[in-house]
């Protein structure tokens, strides 16, 4: 079996995650929005 | 209680967090957030290569989540994760045909855009030297004898031609096409005999 001899690459790891404000965004976002069922139709209010 | 979700978070499936979550238990959407942040923003990112595109894509797919699920779209056939991933990726499409149809710029490297686009309208500084300009050629029409400054206001100011400009001052276009010339003789020679400059 040959032997590898390849190095892993020593790129910078890159932090692939999203920023702590978007996901505080989204958690707001979806506390603020409630649907509103009124006669089949459905309705969205955003509430501060 | 909050705490005992996060501590326990990866006991939970996904399918019990979506059912508390429509069920109004909001921490439970937090719980799927970080759960799953990593996996969907890694995948956004790896087809954008755009932090801030990436991170408006990830925020996008995320509110269309929390509305399927607010108005009860949402059917458990599939699974949570490869929903998501299906929102975001339909996202970025929809992302890169936008750019098609009107393409982004990045100022970077040696290559500006605002090299090629100018702004047409004048700045401050150009409007005040155009204005200055303007009223010194005023100063000088105001300077050529009548008859001169009769054909040159006709001609330059109301745009009228010399058949016109002779129908009018009762002369000759010939005349009148000399008075022209000689008014232009005499404004270069008063422009030279007071230095004045004439540029924008």
């Amino acid at each position: 079996m040959a032997k590898l001899y390849s190095q892993k690459n020593p790129q910078k790891q890159i932090d692939l995650n999203p920023k702590d404000e978007t996901i505080q965004f989204l958690l707001d976002y979806s506390k603020a929005l409630s649907v509103i069922n009124c006669n089949k139709m459905k309705f969205e209010a955003l509430l501060n | 209680m909050f705490k005992v979700i996060i501590m326990r978070n990866e006991l939970i499936t996904d399918a019990t967090l979506v059912c508390n979550y429509i069920n109004g238990d909001e921490p439970a959407l937090e719980v799927l957030i970080i759960r799953h942040k990593q996996r969907i923003y890694s995948f956004i990112y790896s087809k954008v290569y755009d932090k801030d595109v990436a991170e408006d894509i990830f925020q996008d797919t995320f509110i269309k989540v929390i509305k399927t699920l607010k108005r009860g779209k949402y059917n458990e056939e599939g699974k949570f994760l490869p929903w998501v991933m299906r929102i975001a990726h339909n996202l970025v499409i929809d992302h890169f045909r936008k750019n098609t149809r009107m393409p982004k710029f990045s100022n970077t490297g040696d290559f500006n855009i605002f090299s090629v686009l100018s702004d047409s309208t004048l700045d401050a500084e150009k409007s005040i030297i155009k204005e200055q300009v303007e009223s010194d050629i005023r100063k000088v029409i105001e300077e050529l004898p009548e008859d001169q400054k009769e054909v040159l206001m006709m001609r330059m100011y109301r745009d009228m031609s010399f058949k016109e400009i002779s129908d009018n001052t009762g002369v000759s276009i010939n005349t009148a096409l000399g008075r022209m010339r000689y008014a232009l003789i005499n404004m270069r020679k008063i422009i030279d005999k007071h230095n004045i400059i004439l540029t924008n």
